[in-house]
């Protein structure tokens, strides 16, 4: 219990740390992954690993959109925007994301119009007010932000933009859920659901892991206090010999999730047959790219588009990291030859990846903790 | 990209019943409500806004914990914040 100071409710946190700790059998190591990139920022911001007994593990999952796009995706964006009449847009998060030729950042300074964009519906703006160019939005992210892609294009339709197309990266996280599950690599006890995904698809989807894997997952909310109690109810399962699907964080996530966000979906976004994530290789049905409907606004049609693979570099080992099987600082070049301004993989560039997470929060401390166990 | 913000329905655009005006952090913005179920929400109510359109509505008390939660980390939410701020959708 050192280092328990900062967050408000830190008397709750230690009564809820007691009941996990007596929720613990003796010897037994308990490995539960916290699927969302948010979860694993909580986790390092508010050192909640410390509050946990050893035989608690959490392990960071492939729950950040911008860490799991390929390199090979964003040199493909890239070629897009290089052309003279491309405006490429695109969310913050990606801008540094490296590509097997540079990010979008060092596109930009060489002279491709890149512009940073908040919501899908700034870059429609964008074609609206320049009718003579192509302007093209760089969709990323798991449900959470499909349907906002979708009802823009829906948008984009009813107005008829002809000059505004999606590069579709959407992703889907049940697949990935199951690839971690049938990974050999990975032995896990149970889940922390992703909180903001679940708003969108609920908690139905993810009642195959319980019934089918038998393992349990507990939907879970952001704040330091969910995320223990989160625990603490996985732990009750386990200890009650139940497998099941709880949602901790029903003061925000509706069982059946957001219907009208799925019917939008549905009518814009289809699956595709495969996908690659980085780490993760290629998952059948695990992304999203534009129904035949909608086919006019799908930048992959519109633009020639290399569609090369790029392995990540030797040196990175984002996909140890995304699957769970490295912590951070166990990557050979963590904090060294990759930090958040040189980023050499994504995990590193997203708030949300787990390397960058540790990187501002958690490595300090660790340094602390390692320092104290050393007297 | 992923942080969702919480803001305070101002008002519903008559004209537009798809879009609400909202009050984040004292400032005012225009975002979709059309992913929520029409007459769901109205002035005064709270939302979690996610990349510009309202996903979930929530309860104040949820919103004041989101919203201490986002301030607490950091550049992230700063960032976020931001290019809210430069956001002008219709």
């Amino acid at each position: 219990m050192r280092f328990v100071d900062e967050f408000r409710d830190a008397e709750q946190a230690r009564a809820l740390a007691a009941r996990i700790a007596a929720r613990c059998e003796p010897g037994r190591v308990y490995k539960f992954m916290e699927v969302c990139g948010g979860h694993t920022h909580t986790i390092y911001q508010h050192g909640l690993e410390d509050y946990l007994p050893e035989q608690v593990q959490l392990v960071h999952g492939p729950g950040c959109p911008v860490c799991v796009i390929p390199m090979g995706r964003v040199d493909d964006a890239i070629a897009i925007a290089r052309r003279p009449e491309v405006i490429l847009t695109s969310f913050g998060d990606m801008m540094r994301v490296p590509g097997g030729d540079g990010s979008f950042l060092d596109a930009k300074a060489a002279g491709a119009d890149i512009r940073m964009v908040y919501s899908p519906l700034d870059a429609l703006k964008i074609a609206r007010q320049n009718p003579g160019r192509q302007v093209v939005f760089m969709a990323i992210g798991f449900e959470t932000t499909a349907p906002s892609t979708a009802v823009t294009v829906q948008r984009a339709k009813a107005e008829g933009l002809a000059n505004f197309s999606v590069f579709c990266n959407h992703v889907t996280i049940i697949p990935a859920i199951k690839a971690i599950l049938d990974s050999p690599d990975q032995r896990l006890d149970g889940f922390l659901g992703p909180g903001h995904v679940s708003t969108v698809i609920g908690c139905e989807p993810y009642r195959f892991i319980a019934e089918h894997y038998r393992k349990p997952l507990v939907v879970a909310g952001f704040e330091p206090l969910d995320i223990l109690h989160s625990i603490d109810m996985l732990l009750a399962q386990l200890g009650d010999g139940r497998c099941e699907v709880e949602n901790q964080y029903s003061r925000v996530v509706p069982w059946d999730g957001n219907v009208t966000a799925l019917k939008v979906l549905a009518d814009v976004l289809e699956l595709r047959p495969f996908f690659e994530w980085r780490g993760l290789g290629f998952i059948s049905h695990s992304a999203l790219k534009l129904t035949e409907a909608y086919a006019d606004f799908d930048a992959e049609r519109r633009f020639d588009v290399p569609g090369v693979r790029v392995a990540d570099p030797q040196s990175c080992q984002c996909g140890e990291v995304l699957k769970g099987v490295l912590k951070p600082w166990e990557c050979k070049v963590f904090g060294t030859a990759c930090t958040p301004e040189t980023p050499i993989g994504t995990c590193m560039v997203s708030p949300e990846g787990a390397c960058a997470a540790y990187y501002n929060f958690g490595r300090f401390r660790r340094q602390r903790l390692l320092q104290v166990s050393a007297r | 990209m992923c942080l969702g913000i919480p803001g305070e329905v101002v008002e519903i655009m008559t004209d537009r019943p798809d879009l609400a005006q909202v009050d984040v952090s004292g400032v005012r913005r225009a975002i979709n409500i059309g992913l929520l179920e029409p007459g769901e929400i109205g002035v005064g109510d709270w939302v979690l806004i996610h990349v510009g359109f309202a996903l979930s509505k929530i309860d104040e008390a949820e919103a004041r914990a989101a919203m201490d939660f986002l301030k607490s980390i950091g550049d992230a939410y700063t960032d976020e914040l931001a290019a809210l701020q430069n956001s002008k959708i219709d």
